[in-house]
């Protein structure tokens, strides 16, 4: 356990390392919705912003945390929870395996407690870079655990949904992680416990159809797709083209899904708020 | 047992003339009430629901509706619920917690409806609630899975304290032409999925998603609906009368550890070296 801790604690200072290397270097990084070129320094100072469209790009779940927490307050939960093949699925675990190599994550969920400003709460955030945040069964538990563990210590829930939905390979089993993940947040609030859900890009499918949608509070990213349905599979149902800005954040907003659009750049100080206003919670 | 491959019993369970919830209804309860409207926007008619008698005891029923004509699948829309079915289907089952009577589910589709309208007005969310209102209520909840089982849109009237289903129903993540779309970009390798998904009554058994699977007669369900309605009958008798000794508060936390458990079995902490 204590090796595990210390292996992500060097992770994140590796980390860090880059990031530092990333405050000074002009290699220029290229948007992927306005085209537009800009070096990677201020790309970084922005939390990876586009610094001329604006258009938040997906970040992973470590440094999604660093960007938000209190600097040496970070503790890993559940560190050591592996995905499994529960079914069996040809080549599923060779993906696995591929896309460790590659990420260098286990699962496309992090955990954590952490503070903001001093409020204790605990965390989870998806990665869309393993597997597109997809939830299976090692998703799902890892975050059931946490709004376990939230409960069980009456702290206050923060979760950062970016999936595709609920992975294939796993079946069932992953849609089953709806109800299981959803049942918890259940609990967890009706316990008097405080949800803080922040959808970044893109959250869809099975995730958005359980605990991403269920916040007290239900904040997103500009920019960020979310919706049960993906854009090109209700193209080809309905036969027509979807309007500019369908299913974005602003537009969930507007229909009425969100409390609050929030930059990048200003999360910290809301969640901050928020935390604040809560306390404890209801309990 | 039958020797349906998984492809065959797709078909099977997406044939038109099996029984559907409208014929549940009519054939095992009594004085059925059809409640409609989600009281917000409209009414789903591709969601069936009501209060009856079963066996003289007034229940909650709610189930997926496809329709047997192409009038009648075009008014249901295909068994394919926009967000007001699903807030429809939450707002009779607070009412059966309210009124102490016990839900019972019937799950019969594709899928919840992808389409422009039902984004706008927040399917995800809509599944979402429904999904923790279920989880939530203090009364008994049995459902069967009686066709195809597809997706969130499924799920989101299978929270129950038993899930049955059907021989040749099948239950999954997604259908299997999404499936093979999604994973291969290939929609007509969907016979493949359907042998690698896992989700025939059977497997699904095994791994513990349902917990009961009921006969029907040589050839499927359609060649004799009357012994279909039999078997379902005594199966709901025989769980009713079960989970009737369980109080609000143990109904609640049998539901909820029944799906925690669920995908739970994961390897162990691998070994460190550093």
């Amino acid at each position: 356990m204590r090796l595990f801790f210390k292996r992500r604690r060097d992770k994140i200072q590796t980390q860090q390392v880059v990031w530092e290397e990333q405050l000074t270097s002009i290699r220029p990084v290229t948007c992927s919705v306005c085209k537009g070129e800009s070096p990677a320094s201020e790309w970084h100072m922005g939390g990876q912003v586009c610094p001329r469209c604006g258009w938040h790009a997906p970040i992973g779940a470590y440094y999604r945390l660093s960007l938000i927490l209190d600097p040496g307050s970070f503790r890993e939960l559940d560190a050591d929870l592996l995905p499994a093949d529960p079914l069996d699925f040809p080549g599923y675990q060779n993906k696995l395996t591929r896309t460790e190599t590659a990420t260098g994550m286990q699962e496309a969920a992090v955990s954590a407690v952490g503070e903001i400003d001093g409020n204790r709460a605990v965390f989870a955030v998806l990665d869309s870079s393993f597997l597109m945040g997809s939830m299976g069964t090692a998703v799902g538990e890892k975050i059931t655990r946490a709004t376990e563990y939230a409960e069980k210590k009456k702290l206050p829930l923060v979760i950062f949904a970016a999936s595709g939905g609920a992975r294939m390979q796993e079946g069932i089993l992953s849609l089953m992680q709806m109800a299981k993940t959803a049942s918890a947040i259940q609990r967890f609030q009706s316990a008097g416990g405080l949800y803080i859900s922040c959808l970044t890009h893109p959250t869809t499918g099975g995730v958005t159809a359980s605990f991403a949608s269920l916040g007290d509070i239900m904040l997103a990213e500009p920019g960020a797709l979310i919706g049960f349905a993906g854009p090109r599979v209700i193209e080809q149902t309905i036969h027509e083209k979807l309007p500019a800005g369908f299913q974005r954040a602003e537009y969930l907003l507007e229909h009425g899904f969100l409390d609050q659009v929030v930059p990048r750049s200003q999360l910290r100080g809301v969640l901050c708020q928020l935390l604040a206003l809560h306390g404890k919670g209801g309990r | 047992m039958s020797t349906f491959t998984p492809e065959q019993k797709v078909k099977l369970a997406r044939f038109p003339g099996r029984p559907g919830t409208a014929d549940y209804i009519a054939n095992l309860f009594t004085d059925f009430f059809e409640q409609r409207g989600d009281r917000q926007c409209r009414d789903d008619s591709s969601v069936l629901g009501g209060i009856a008698r079963f066996h003289g005891r007034p229940v909650t029923v709610v189930g997926h509706r496809k329709g047997r004509t192409l009038q009648e699948k075009l008014k249901y829309n295909f068994g394919m619920p926009g967000p007001e079915g699903y807030r429809k289907a939450q707002r009779l089952m607070k009412q059966a917690e309210k009124f102490g009577r016990p839900i019972i589910t019937f799950i019969d589709t594709p899928g919840a409806y992808p389409g422009k309208e039902a984004e706008e007005r927040g399917q995800g969310e809509a599944i979402a609630q429904s999904l923790a209102l279920m989880s939530s209520l203090t009364v008994p909840i049995i459902a069967i899975v009686t066709g195809e089982g597809n997706s969130g849109g499924a799920l989101a009237l299978g929270v129950a304290n038993r899930v049955l289903m059907l021989e040749h129903a099948v239950y999954s993540v997604l259908s299997p032409e999404g499936f093979a779309s999604i994973l291969w970009k290939d929609s007509s390798r969907s016979g493949e999925a359907c042998a690698v998904m896992k989700l025939t009554a059977q497997d699904l058994r095994r791994i513990g998603v349902v917990q009961g699977v009921l006969r029907e007669p040589e050839g499927g369900a359609h060649t004799d609906p009357e012994a279909v309605y039999r078997t379902v009958d005594a199966a709901l008798v025989k769980e009713l009368n079960a989970l009737s000794r369980l109080d609000g508060k143990a109904l609640v936390q049998q539901r909820y550890q029944l799906f925690r458990a669920m995908g739970n079995n994961l390897p162990p902490a691998r070994k460190e070296v550093i």
